[in-house]
Protein backbone atom coordinates (compact mmCIF):
# COMPACT_ATOMS: atom_id res chain seq x y z
CA UNK A 1 0.00 0.00 0.00
CA UNK A 2 1.32 3.69 -0.78
CA UNK A 3 0.69 4.98 2.12
CA UNK A 4 3.17 5.44 5.51
CA UNK A 5 1.22 4.45 8.95
CA UNK A 6 2.55 5.39 12.61
CA UNK A 7 1.54 3.93 15.44
CA UNK A 8 2.10 4.61 19.04
CA UNK A 9 0.10 3.24 22.18
CA UNK A 10 -3.27 4.62 21.88
CA UNK A 11 -2.01 7.18 18.73
CA UNK A 12 -2.30 6.41 15.50
CA UNK A 13 -2.32 8.25 12.03
CA UNK A 14 -2.37 6.93 8.28
CA UNK A 15 -0.43 9.23 5.81
CA UNK A 16 -0.31 8.83 1.39
CA UNK A 17 3.08 8.54 0.77
CA UNK A 18 2.29 10.59 -2.07
CA UNK A 19 1.12 13.08 -0.43
CA UNK A 20 4.18 13.13 1.60
CA UNK A 21 6.16 13.90 -1.47
CA UNK A 22 4.08 16.02 -3.25
CA UNK A 23 4.35 18.72 0.14
CA UNK A 24 7.73 18.07 0.59
CA UNK A 25 8.30 19.27 -3.12
CA UNK A 26 5.42 21.69 -2.94
CA UNK A 27 7.60 23.22 0.54
CA UNK A 28 10.84 22.95 -1.44
CA UNK A 29 9.71 25.18 -4.33
CA UNK A 30 7.95 27.54 -2.13
CA UNK A 31 11.67 28.22 -0.03
CA UNK A 32 12.93 28.61 -3.86
CA UNK A 33 11.06 31.51 -4.44
CA UNK A 34 10.98 32.94 -1.08
CA UNK A 35 14.60 32.90 -1.51
CA UNK A 36 14.67 34.57 -5.08
CA UNK A 37 12.45 37.48 -3.24
CA UNK A 38 14.79 38.01 -1.01
CA UNK A 39 17.65 38.08 -3.32
CA UNK A 40 15.10 40.06 -6.10
CA UNK A 41 14.45 43.81 -5.64
CA UNK A 42 14.95 47.73 -6.33
CA UNK A 43 18.84 46.15 -6.18
CA UNK A 44 19.57 42.42 -6.76
CA UNK A 45 21.24 40.83 -3.89
CA UNK A 46 23.22 37.26 -4.32
CA UNK A 47 22.46 34.67 -2.49
CA UNK A 48 25.91 34.79 -0.30
CA UNK A 49 24.70 38.29 0.71
CA UNK A 50 21.19 37.06 1.26
CA UNK A 51 22.25 34.15 3.84
CA UNK A 52 24.95 36.81 5.91
CA UNK A 53 22.11 39.67 5.72
CA UNK A 54 20.02 37.15 7.35
CA UNK A 55 22.35 36.38 9.76
CA UNK A 56 22.85 40.26 10.26
CA UNK A 57 25.95 41.01 8.57
CA UNK A 58 26.87 42.98 5.64
CA UNK A 59 25.50 46.13 3.79
CA UNK A 60 22.00 44.49 3.27
CA UNK A 61 20.96 43.59 6.72
CA UNK A 62 18.17 46.09 6.90
CA UNK A 63 16.92 45.91 3.57
CA UNK A 64 16.65 42.17 3.62
CA UNK A 65 15.65 41.73 7.63
CA UNK A 66 13.09 44.13 7.28
CA UNK A 67 11.62 45.08 3.91
CA UNK A 68 12.08 42.01 2.29
CA UNK A 69 11.28 39.48 4.56
CA UNK A 70 8.10 40.34 5.51
CA UNK A 71 7.12 40.99 2.53
CA UNK A 72 8.13 37.45 1.20
CA UNK A 73 6.96 35.88 4.67
CA UNK A 74 4.03 37.43 3.91
CA UNK A 75 3.39 35.86 0.53
CA UNK A 76 3.75 32.69 1.68
CA UNK A 77 1.51 32.42 5.06
CA UNK A 78 -1.30 34.49 3.26
CA UNK A 79 -0.49 31.98 0.45
CA UNK A 80 -1.16 29.07 2.14
CA UNK A 81 -3.95 30.74 4.27
CA UNK A 82 -5.81 31.94 0.86
CA UNK A 83 -5.03 27.73 -0.01
CA UNK A 84 -6.68 27.10 2.91
CA UNK A 85 -9.84 29.38 2.29
CA UNK A 86 -10.59 27.74 -1.03
CA UNK A 87 -9.90 24.10 0.49
CA UNK A 88 -12.55 24.97 3.26
CA UNK A 89 -15.09 26.37 0.99
CA UNK A 90 -14.59 23.75 -1.74
CA UNK A 91 -15.31 20.87 0.80
CA UNK A 92 -18.02 22.50 1.96
CA UNK A 93 -20.14 23.44 -1.20
CA UNK A 94 -18.75 20.12 -3.04
CA UNK A 95 -17.90 22.33 -5.79
CA UNK A 96 -14.49 23.50 -7.26
CA UNK A 97 -15.99 26.72 -7.96
CA UNK A 98 -17.32 27.31 -4.24
CA UNK A 99 -13.95 29.29 -3.31
CA UNK A 100 -14.25 32.51 -1.27
CA UNK A 101 -13.15 34.70 -3.70
CA UNK A 102 -15.98 33.51 -6.28
CA UNK A 103 -18.74 33.69 -4.34
CA UNK A 104 -18.15 37.08 -2.50
CA UNK A 105 -16.21 36.89 0.48
CA UNK A 106 -13.18 38.70 -0.90
CA UNK A 107 -15.38 41.63 -1.49
CA UNK A 108 -17.67 41.58 1.53
CA UNK A 109 -14.74 41.18 3.49
CA UNK A 110 -13.52 44.41 1.87
CA UNK A 111 -16.33 46.27 2.07
CA UNK A 112 -16.31 45.72 6.17
CA UNK A 113 -12.44 46.86 5.56
CA UNK A 114 -13.51 50.11 3.43
CA UNK A 115 -16.67 50.66 6.32
CA UNK A 116 -13.77 50.39 8.80
CA UNK A 117 -11.77 52.59 7.09
CA UNK A 118 -14.17 55.40 6.05
CA UNK A 119 -16.75 55.58 8.58
CA UNK A 120 -14.53 54.57 11.45
CA UNK A 121 -11.12 55.89 10.96
CA UNK A 122 -9.63 52.67 9.84
CA UNK A 123 -7.01 51.58 13.06
CA UNK A 124 -6.06 48.06 12.77
CA UNK A 125 -8.41 46.55 15.16
CA UNK A 126 -11.21 48.41 13.39
CA UNK A 127 -9.88 47.09 9.70
CA UNK A 128 -9.59 43.53 10.85
CA UNK A 129 -13.11 43.56 12.66
CA UNK A 130 -14.97 45.63 10.05
CA UNK A 131 -13.11 42.71 7.14
CA UNK A 132 -14.39 39.53 9.37
CA UNK A 133 -18.08 41.18 9.76
CA UNK A 134 -18.13 41.95 6.32
CA UNK A 135 -16.94 38.08 5.45
CA UNK A 136 -19.58 36.93 7.62
CA UNK A 137 -21.84 38.86 6.48
CA UNK A 138 -21.45 38.12 2.72
CA UNK A 139 -21.51 34.35 3.59
CA UNK A 140 -24.88 34.21 5.72
CA UNK A 141 -26.26 36.26 2.82
CA UNK A 142 -24.90 33.58 -0.19
CA UNK A 143 -26.37 30.71 2.34
CA UNK A 144 -29.77 32.46 3.21
CA UNK A 145 -30.75 33.04 -0.50
CA UNK A 146 -29.18 29.47 -1.46
CA UNK A 147 -30.60 27.95 1.30
CA UNK A 148 -33.93 26.05 -0.51
CA UNK A 149 -31.65 24.26 -2.77
CA UNK A 150 -29.06 22.99 0.00
CA UNK A 151 -25.34 24.23 0.07
CA UNK A 152 -23.65 22.02 -2.87
CA UNK A 153 -25.21 22.76 -6.32
CA UNK A 154 -24.75 25.46 -8.36
CA UNK A 155 -27.19 27.95 -7.30
CA UNK A 156 -25.01 29.08 -4.12
CA UNK A 157 -22.29 29.29 -6.84
CA UNK A 158 -24.49 31.71 -9.24
CA UNK A 159 -25.51 33.66 -6.08
CA UNK A 160 -22.12 33.86 -5.06
CA UNK A 161 -20.98 35.32 -8.44
CA UNK A 162 -23.85 37.95 -7.90
CA UNK A 163 -23.06 38.76 -4.86
CA UNK A 164 -19.55 39.38 -5.72
CA UNK A 165 -20.47 41.61 -8.67
CA UNK A 166 -23.14 43.42 -5.74
CA UNK A 167 -20.07 44.43 -3.58
CA UNK A 168 -17.61 44.96 -5.92
CA UNK A 169 -19.99 47.83 -7.43
CA UNK A 170 -20.40 49.05 -3.58
CA UNK A 171 -16.66 48.74 -3.07
CA UNK A 172 -16.39 51.10 -5.48
CA UNK A 173 -19.16 53.43 -5.15
CA UNK A 174 -17.93 53.68 -1.09
CA UNK A 175 -14.67 54.82 -2.82
CA UNK A 176 -15.63 57.29 -5.21
CA UNK A 177 -17.71 59.10 -2.08
CA UNK A 178 -14.35 58.74 0.25
CA UNK A 179 -12.15 61.58 0.68
CA UNK A 180 -9.21 61.53 -2.13
CA UNK A 181 -6.16 60.20 0.57
CA UNK A 182 -8.35 58.11 1.76
CA UNK A 183 -9.79 56.50 -1.93
CA UNK A 184 -6.10 56.83 -3.13
CA UNK A 185 -5.18 54.54 -0.50
CA UNK A 186 -7.97 52.08 -0.75
CA UNK A 187 -7.82 51.63 -4.11
CA UNK A 188 -4.32 51.07 -4.38
CA UNK A 189 -5.30 48.56 -1.62
CA UNK A 190 -8.19 46.99 -3.53
CA UNK A 191 -6.08 45.32 -6.24
CA UNK A 192 -4.66 43.22 -3.24
CA UNK A 193 -0.59 43.88 -2.92
CA UNK A 194 1.89 43.07 -0.85
CA UNK A 195 4.01 45.86 -0.93
CA UNK A 196 5.13 48.07 1.35
CA UNK A 197 4.45 45.09 4.17
CA UNK A 198 5.98 45.78 7.50
CA UNK A 199 6.65 43.06 10.59
CA UNK A 200 4.07 44.93 12.29
CA UNK A 201 1.22 44.59 10.32
CA UNK A 202 1.56 40.80 9.96
CA UNK A 203 2.07 39.91 13.64
CA UNK A 204 -1.42 39.65 14.99
CA UNK A 205 -2.64 38.11 11.21
CA UNK A 206 0.43 35.26 11.75
CA UNK A 207 -1.50 34.32 14.68
CA UNK A 208 -4.82 34.05 13.89
CA UNK A 209 -3.67 32.29 11.01
CA UNK A 210 -1.82 30.07 13.08
CA UNK A 211 -4.30 29.18 15.40
CA UNK A 212 -7.27 28.97 12.34
CA UNK A 213 -4.64 26.00 10.74
CA UNK A 214 -4.69 23.87 14.29
CA UNK A 215 -8.54 24.36 14.48
CA UNK A 216 -8.88 22.88 10.79
CA UNK A 217 -6.00 20.34 11.58
CA UNK A 218 -8.72 18.89 14.39
CA UNK A 219 -11.00 19.21 11.65
CA UNK A 220 -9.71 17.34 8.38
CA UNK A 221 -10.63 13.98 8.88
CA UNK A 222 -14.43 15.17 9.82
CA UNK A 223 -14.07 17.45 6.18
CA UNK A 224 -13.28 14.28 4.21
CA UNK A 225 -16.07 12.59 6.13
CA UNK A 226 -18.41 15.04 5.27
CA UNK A 227 -17.51 15.18 1.44
CA UNK A 228 -19.51 11.31 1.31
CA UNK A 229 -22.91 13.62 1.35
CA UNK A 230 -24.82 14.97 4.55
CA UNK A 231 -26.66 11.57 4.89
CA UNK A 232 -23.51 9.50 5.00
CA UNK A 233 -21.63 12.12 7.47
CA UNK A 234 -24.63 12.64 9.91
CA UNK A 235 -25.10 8.76 10.06
CA UNK A 236 -21.03 7.74 10.03
CA UNK A 237 -21.31 10.57 13.67
CA UNK A 238 -20.12 13.71 12.08
CA UNK A 239 -22.23 16.48 13.88
CA UNK A 240 -22.83 18.68 10.82
CA UNK A 241 -24.39 21.84 11.54
CA UNK A 242 -21.40 22.23 14.08
CA UNK A 243 -18.91 20.86 12.01
CA UNK A 244 -20.04 23.50 9.38
CA UNK A 245 -20.06 26.36 11.67
CA UNK A 246 -16.45 25.76 12.58
CA UNK A 247 -15.53 25.55 8.58
CA UNK A 248 -17.38 28.71 7.58
CA UNK A 249 -15.88 30.55 10.97
CA UNK A 250 -11.78 29.15 9.58
CA UNK A 251 -12.59 29.81 5.80
CA UNK A 252 -13.97 33.57 6.66
CA UNK A 253 -11.42 33.55 9.31
CA UNK A 254 -8.44 33.41 6.84
CA UNK A 255 -9.93 35.45 4.20
CA UNK A 256 -10.75 38.02 5.91
CA UNK A 257 -7.70 38.35 8.12
CA UNK A 258 -5.79 38.35 4.69
CA UNK A 259 -7.73 41.18 3.17
CA UNK A 260 -7.35 43.22 5.75
CA UNK A 261 -3.22 43.38 5.46
CA UNK A 262 -3.41 42.95 1.77
CA UNK A 263 -6.75 43.01 -0.09
CA UNK A 264 -8.64 40.96 -1.68
CA UNK A 265 -6.11 38.68 -3.76
CA UNK A 266 -8.58 36.69 -5.72
CA UNK A 267 -7.87 33.16 -7.69
CA UNK A 268 -5.57 32.07 -5.53
CA UNK A 269 -8.22 30.46 -3.07
CA UNK A 270 -9.83 29.16 -6.25
CA UNK A 271 -7.29 27.47 -8.07
CA UNK A 272 -4.71 26.53 -5.18
CA UNK A 273 -6.94 23.34 -3.55
CA UNK A 274 -7.88 21.94 -7.22
CA UNK A 275 -3.98 22.03 -8.37
CA UNK A 276 -2.67 20.68 -4.63
CA UNK A 277 -5.39 17.70 -5.06
CA UNK A 278 -4.64 16.69 -8.24
CA UNK A 279 -0.52 16.73 -7.47
CA UNK A 280 -1.22 14.79 -4.60
CA UNK A 281 -3.65 12.33 -6.58
CA UNK A 282 -5.83 12.60 -3.36
CA UNK A 283 -9.58 12.04 -2.99
CA UNK A 284 -11.22 15.12 -1.60
CA UNK A 285 -9.83 18.05 -0.12
CA UNK A 286 -6.22 18.04 0.93
CA UNK A 287 -5.55 20.27 3.66
CA UNK A 288 -2.09 20.47 3.54
CA UNK A 289 -1.12 20.49 -0.27
CA UNK A 290 -3.86 23.18 -0.86
CA UNK A 291 -1.92 25.42 2.01
CA UNK A 292 1.69 24.58 0.21
CA UNK A 293 -0.24 25.30 -3.68
CA UNK A 294 -1.30 28.61 -2.30
CA UNK A 295 2.09 30.01 -0.89
CA UNK A 296 4.14 28.82 -3.81
CA UNK A 297 1.20 30.41 -6.29
CA UNK A 298 1.59 33.97 -4.42
CA UNK A 299 5.07 33.76 -3.54
CA UNK A 300 4.93 33.36 -7.62
CA UNK A 301 2.58 36.04 -8.56
CA UNK A 302 4.13 38.64 -5.92
CA UNK A 303 7.80 37.75 -7.56
CA UNK A 304 5.60 37.97 -11.44
CA UNK A 305 3.65 40.96 -10.03
CA UNK A 306 7.73 42.89 -8.85
CA UNK A 307 9.54 41.84 -12.54
CA UNK A 308 6.70 42.46 -15.00
CA UNK A 309 6.89 46.19 -15.19
CA UNK A 310 9.98 46.80 -13.03
CA UNK A 311 10.90 49.23 -11.74
CA UNK A 312 7.28 49.88 -10.89
CA UNK A 313 5.64 47.05 -8.62
CA UNK A 314 2.08 45.55 -9.65
CA UNK A 315 -0.15 44.58 -6.77
CA UNK A 316 -0.14 40.97 -6.96
CA UNK A 317 -3.53 40.76 -7.14
CA UNK A 318 -3.33 42.19 -10.44
CA UNK A 319 -1.55 38.58 -11.54
CA UNK A 320 -3.29 36.13 -9.98
CA UNK A 321 -6.73 37.54 -11.44
CA UNK A 322 -5.28 37.77 -14.64
CA UNK A 323 -4.10 34.66 -15.03
CA UNK A 324 -7.10 32.93 -12.31
CA UNK A 325 -9.62 35.00 -14.71
CA UNK A 326 -8.56 32.19 -17.01
CA UNK A 327 -8.68 29.03 -15.02
CA UNK A 328 -12.12 30.45 -13.92
CA UNK A 329 -13.88 30.37 -17.28
CA UNK A 330 -12.48 27.14 -17.99
CA UNK A 331 -13.89 25.54 -15.23
CA UNK A 332 -17.39 27.46 -15.51
CA UNK A 333 -17.67 26.31 -18.83
CA UNK A 334 -16.76 22.85 -17.33
CA UNK A 335 -19.20 22.82 -14.55
CA UNK A 336 -22.35 24.25 -16.24
CA UNK A 337 -21.55 21.69 -18.90
CA UNK A 338 -21.97 18.87 -15.87
CA UNK A 339 -25.83 17.53 -15.30
CA UNK B 1 -39.11 -11.32 20.88
CA UNK B 2 -36.40 -8.49 22.12
CA UNK B 3 -36.43 -5.28 20.19
CA UNK B 4 -33.92 -2.18 21.30
CA UNK B 5 -34.94 -0.09 18.36
CA UNK B 6 -38.30 1.44 18.12
CA UNK B 7 -40.28 4.04 17.02
CA UNK B 8 -43.00 5.51 19.19
CA UNK B 9 -45.79 7.60 18.34
CA UNK B 10 -43.79 9.08 15.95
CA UNK B 11 -44.83 11.89 13.41
CA UNK B 12 -43.00 12.35 10.42
CA UNK B 13 -43.03 15.96 8.23
CA UNK B 14 -41.22 17.87 5.84
CA UNK B 15 -41.67 21.38 6.31
CA UNK B 16 -44.89 21.51 6.46
CA UNK B 17 -46.16 18.79 4.42
CA UNK B 18 -47.42 15.44 7.02
CA UNK B 19 -46.31 11.86 5.52
CA UNK B 20 -46.85 9.57 8.55
CA UNK B 21 -48.53 10.08 12.46
CA UNK B 22 -48.68 8.02 15.27
CA UNK B 23 -46.47 5.51 13.59
CA UNK B 24 -45.09 2.99 15.82
CA UNK B 25 -42.52 0.18 15.22
CA UNK B 26 -40.78 -2.13 17.32
CA UNK B 27 -38.00 -3.79 15.18
CA UNK B 28 -37.08 -7.55 16.09
CA UNK B 29 -33.41 -7.91 17.36
CA UNK B 30 -31.31 -10.36 15.25
CA UNK B 31 -33.91 -10.16 12.36
CA UNK B 32 -34.11 -9.07 8.74
CA UNK B 33 -36.91 -6.88 8.83
CA UNK B 34 -38.69 -6.05 5.39
CA UNK B 35 -40.79 -2.47 4.53
CA UNK B 36 -42.69 -2.85 1.97
CA UNK B 37 -45.65 -0.50 0.10
CA UNK B 38 -46.37 1.45 -3.21
CA UNK B 39 -44.19 4.46 -4.26
CA UNK B 40 -44.45 7.49 -1.44
CA UNK B 41 -45.75 5.11 1.32
CA UNK B 42 -44.06 6.75 3.16
CA UNK B 43 -41.07 3.83 3.82
CA UNK B 44 -38.45 5.67 2.85
CA UNK B 45 -39.21 8.32 5.05
CA UNK B 46 -39.72 6.27 8.55
CA UNK B 47 -35.95 4.84 8.00
CA UNK B 48 -34.65 8.00 7.68
CA UNK B 49 -36.44 8.75 11.09
CA UNK B 50 -34.33 5.98 12.32
CA UNK B 51 -31.66 6.91 11.23
CA UNK B 52 -31.63 10.50 12.79
CA UNK B 53 -31.78 12.53 8.84
CA UNK B 54 -35.37 13.49 9.82
CA UNK B 55 -36.18 14.51 13.29
CA UNK B 56 -40.33 13.35 14.37
CA UNK B 57 -42.40 16.12 14.77
CA UNK B 58 -43.81 14.19 17.71
CA UNK B 59 -42.51 10.59 19.62
CA UNK B 60 -39.42 9.67 19.20
CA UNK B 61 -37.18 7.02 18.03
CA UNK B 62 -35.57 4.84 21.37
CA UNK B 63 -32.75 2.88 21.46
CA UNK B 64 -32.31 0.89 24.27
CA UNK B 65 -35.09 3.14 26.10
CA UNK B 66 -33.43 6.39 24.98
CA UNK B 67 -34.06 8.49 22.39
CA UNK B 68 -31.68 8.90 19.77
CA UNK B 69 -31.21 11.84 19.46
CA UNK B 70 -30.04 12.12 23.18
CA UNK B 71 -27.01 10.20 21.89
CA UNK B 72 -24.24 11.67 20.59
CA UNK B 73 -23.20 11.57 16.82
CA UNK B 74 -20.52 9.32 17.03
CA UNK B 75 -21.77 6.83 19.50
CA UNK B 76 -25.64 6.67 17.83
CA UNK B 77 -23.28 5.69 14.41
CA UNK B 78 -21.39 3.21 16.04
CA UNK B 79 -24.84 1.45 16.74
CA UNK B 80 -26.98 1.84 13.81
CA UNK B 81 -25.68 2.38 10.13
CA UNK B 82 -27.49 3.43 7.08
CA UNK B 83 -26.68 2.90 3.54
CA UNK B 84 -28.93 5.58 1.85
CA UNK B 85 -30.03 5.98 -2.02
CA UNK B 86 -28.15 7.75 -4.53
CA UNK B 87 -24.67 8.22 -3.40
CA UNK B 88 -22.25 10.61 -5.08
CA UNK B 89 -18.52 8.79 -5.21
CA UNK B 90 -16.09 11.19 -4.47
CA UNK B 91 -13.58 11.70 -6.88
CA UNK B 92 -10.44 8.95 -7.77
CA UNK B 93 -11.08 7.59 -4.54
CA UNK B 94 -10.02 3.86 -4.61
CA UNK B 95 -12.19 1.71 -2.73
CA UNK B 96 -10.23 0.55 0.35
CA UNK B 97 -10.14 4.41 0.88
CA UNK B 98 -13.87 4.61 0.82
CA UNK B 99 -14.70 1.28 3.60
CA UNK B 100 -12.57 2.55 5.16
CA UNK B 101 -14.61 6.25 5.67
CA UNK B 102 -16.85 3.48 7.87
CA UNK B 103 -14.55 3.89 10.64
CA UNK B 104 -14.89 7.64 11.32
CA UNK B 105 -17.22 6.65 14.55
CA UNK B 106 -14.52 4.42 15.84
CA UNK B 107 -12.02 7.09 15.41
CA UNK B 108 -10.56 10.28 16.92
CA UNK B 109 -7.98 13.27 17.04
CA UNK B 110 -5.09 10.94 18.06
CA UNK B 111 -5.73 7.53 16.73
CA UNK B 112 -7.34 7.84 12.37
CA UNK B 113 -5.50 4.71 11.71
CA UNK B 114 -5.91 1.95 14.59
CA UNK B 115 -4.81 -1.69 13.60
CA UNK B 116 -8.44 -2.16 14.66
CA UNK B 117 -9.46 -0.17 11.93
CA UNK B 118 -7.47 -2.51 9.60
CA UNK B 119 -9.29 -5.43 10.69
CA UNK B 120 -12.72 -3.96 10.12
CA UNK B 121 -12.17 -2.80 7.12
CA UNK B 122 -10.45 -6.39 5.68
CA UNK B 123 -13.01 -8.28 7.07
CA UNK B 124 -16.02 -5.87 5.67
CA UNK B 125 -14.43 -5.97 2.25
CA UNK B 126 -14.34 -9.79 2.47
CA UNK B 127 -17.74 -9.66 3.89
CA UNK B 128 -19.30 -8.01 1.16
CA UNK B 129 -16.80 -10.17 -1.74
CA UNK B 130 -15.28 -6.79 -2.51
CA UNK B 131 -11.56 -7.56 -1.22
CA UNK B 132 -10.04 -7.98 -4.54
CA UNK B 133 -11.33 -4.94 -5.45
CA UNK B 134 -9.11 -3.10 -2.60
CA UNK B 135 -6.87 -0.64 -4.98
CA UNK B 136 -9.48 -0.17 -7.50
CA UNK B 137 -10.63 3.84 -8.47
CA UNK B 138 -14.65 2.94 -7.09
CA UNK B 139 -15.60 5.46 -10.47
CA UNK B 140 -14.36 2.39 -12.23
CA UNK B 141 -16.60 -0.42 -10.86
CA UNK B 142 -19.30 -1.54 -12.25
CA UNK B 143 -22.52 -0.60 -11.18
CA UNK B 144 -23.02 -4.17 -8.89
CA UNK B 145 -19.53 -3.96 -7.71
CA UNK B 146 -19.83 -0.29 -6.88
CA UNK B 147 -23.17 -1.17 -4.53
CA UNK B 148 -21.08 -3.90 -2.56
CA UNK B 149 -18.15 -1.45 -1.72
CA UNK B 150 -20.88 0.78 -0.44
CA UNK B 151 -22.32 -2.05 1.54
CA UNK B 152 -18.85 -2.89 2.46
CA UNK B 153 -18.21 0.87 4.19
CA UNK B 154 -21.18 0.45 6.47
CA UNK B 155 -20.22 -2.88 7.40
CA UNK B 156 -16.70 -1.68 8.24
CA UNK B 157 -18.31 0.38 10.48
CA UNK B 158 -19.66 -2.37 12.89
CA UNK B 159 -22.55 -1.39 14.18
CA UNK B 160 -25.69 -4.04 15.35
CA UNK B 161 -28.19 -2.28 13.53
CA UNK B 162 -28.38 -2.18 9.70
CA UNK B 163 -30.44 0.00 7.52
CA UNK B 164 -30.86 -0.04 4.05
CA UNK B 165 -32.72 2.01 1.64
CA UNK B 166 -33.83 0.15 -1.68
CA UNK B 167 -29.92 -1.12 -1.82
CA UNK B 168 -31.01 -3.18 -4.46
CA UNK B 169 -32.36 -0.63 -7.12
CA UNK B 170 -30.89 0.15 -10.44
CA UNK B 171 -28.72 -3.60 -9.89
CA UNK B 172 -29.72 -6.15 -12.07
CA UNK B 173 -30.95 -9.59 -11.14
CA UNK B 174 -27.76 -11.55 -9.79
CA UNK B 175 -26.53 -8.62 -7.80
CA UNK B 176 -29.67 -8.27 -6.46
CA UNK B 177 -29.95 -11.44 -4.92
CA UNK B 178 -26.16 -11.69 -4.20
CA UNK B 179 -26.63 -8.49 -2.39
CA UNK B 180 -30.01 -9.56 -0.34
CA UNK B 181 -28.17 -13.08 0.51
CA UNK B 182 -25.72 -11.29 2.05
CA UNK B 183 -27.98 -9.26 3.80
CA UNK B 184 -29.32 -12.37 5.72
CA UNK B 185 -25.95 -13.76 5.79
CA UNK B 186 -25.34 -10.67 8.09
CA UNK B 187 -28.66 -11.69 9.93
CA UNK B 188 -27.03 -14.94 10.93
CA UNK B 189 -24.01 -13.46 12.38
CA UNK B 190 -26.19 -11.83 14.38
CA UNK B 191 -27.22 -8.30 13.31
CA UNK B 192 -30.36 -6.80 12.85
CA UNK B 193 -31.11 -5.41 9.45
CA UNK B 194 -33.50 -3.25 8.20
CA UNK B 195 -34.09 -2.65 4.65
CA UNK B 196 -36.54 -0.80 2.77
CA UNK B 197 -37.47 -3.20 -0.16
CA UNK B 198 -39.65 -2.39 -3.53
CA UNK B 199 -40.27 -6.03 -4.48
CA UNK B 200 -42.29 -7.67 -2.55
CA UNK B 201 -41.30 -11.02 -3.44
CA UNK B 202 -37.85 -11.10 -2.82
CA UNK B 203 -38.48 -8.79 0.56
CA UNK B 204 -40.82 -12.71 1.20
CA UNK B 205 -38.09 -14.64 0.43
CA UNK B 206 -35.49 -12.89 2.80
CA UNK B 207 -37.23 -11.28 5.50
CA UNK B 208 -38.25 -12.63 8.65
CA UNK B 209 -40.56 -9.60 9.48
CA UNK B 210 -42.73 -7.84 6.88
CA UNK B 211 -43.96 -4.77 7.25
CA UNK B 212 -46.48 -3.20 4.74
CA UNK B 213 -46.91 0.67 4.83
CA UNK B 214 -49.83 2.88 2.78
CA UNK B 215 -50.59 6.06 3.40
CA UNK B 216 -47.40 6.78 5.99
CA UNK B 217 -49.15 4.08 8.07
CA UNK B 218 -48.29 0.55 8.95
CA UNK B 219 -51.19 -1.68 7.97
CA UNK B 220 -50.00 -5.25 8.86
CA UNK B 221 -46.52 -6.42 10.45
CA UNK B 222 -45.56 -9.96 11.09
CA UNK B 223 -43.85 -13.06 9.37
CA UNK B 224 -44.21 -13.14 5.52
CA UNK B 225 -46.00 -16.17 5.44
CA UNK B 226 -48.69 -15.05 8.26
CA UNK B 227 -49.67 -11.63 6.60
CA UNK B 228 -49.03 -11.64 3.26
CA UNK B 229 -52.51 -12.35 1.02
CA UNK B 230 -54.58 -11.55 -1.90
CA UNK B 231 -56.29 -8.71 0.25
CA UNK B 232 -52.81 -7.80 1.69
CA UNK B 233 -51.71 -7.23 -1.76
CA UNK B 234 -54.59 -5.33 -3.16
CA UNK B 235 -54.90 -3.27 -0.16
CA UNK B 236 -51.28 -2.18 -0.19
CA UNK B 237 -50.64 -1.61 -3.80
CA UNK B 238 -54.10 -1.50 -5.46
CA UNK B 239 -53.05 -4.84 -7.18
CA UNK B 240 -55.40 -7.78 -7.83
CA UNK B 241 -52.83 -10.96 -7.69
CA UNK B 242 -53.33 -14.92 -6.02
CA UNK B 243 -50.32 -15.74 -3.71
CA UNK B 244 -49.02 -18.71 -4.11
CA UNK B 245 -45.98 -20.48 -2.51
CA UNK B 246 -42.62 -19.60 -3.74
CA UNK B 247 -41.60 -23.69 -5.52
CA UNK B 248 -37.85 -22.88 -4.40
CA UNK B 249 -38.26 -21.51 -0.69
CA UNK B 250 -42.09 -22.33 0.17
CA UNK B 251 -42.24 -18.68 0.76
CA UNK B 252 -45.44 -16.51 -0.34
CA UNK B 253 -45.07 -15.40 -3.96
CA UNK B 254 -47.67 -12.84 -5.38
CA UNK B 255 -48.61 -13.45 -9.09
CA UNK B 256 -50.29 -10.32 -10.04
CA UNK B 257 -53.95 -11.38 -12.56
CA UNK B 258 -53.75 -8.27 -14.71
Amino acid sequence: MSAVVLRAGPWSVRIERRTVLVSSALLAAALVLAFLGLCHGASWVTPPEVFSALAGHGDSAVVIREWRLPRVTAALVFGAALGLAGATFQNLTRNPLGSPDVIGLDAGAYTGALFAITVLGGTAAQLAAGSVAGGLLAAAAVYLLSLNSGLSGLRLIVIGIAMNAILTAVNSWIVLRAELEVAMAATGWSAGSLNGVDWDEVRLPFLIIGALALLLATLSTTMQQAALGDELAVTSGVGLNRHRLLIVLAGVGYTATVTAVAGPIAFIALAAPQIGRRLAGAAGVTLLPAALTGAVLLLAADLAAQMLLAPIALPAGVVTTAIGGCYLIWLLSKEVRRP
Amino acid sequence: MTTRLAAQDITLAYGGRVVSTHVSLDVPDGAFTAIVGANACGKSTLLRAFVRLLKPSAGAVLLDGRDVAGYRPKAIAREVGFLPQGLVVPESIVARRLVARGRYPHQSLLSTWSSEDERAVDEAMAAAGVADLAERPVEELSGGQRQRVWVAMVLAQETRYLLLDEPTTFLDITHQYELLALFARLRDEGRTVIAVLHDINQACRYADHLVAMKDGRVVAEGAPADIVDAALIQEVFNLPSVVVPDPVTGTPMVVPTV
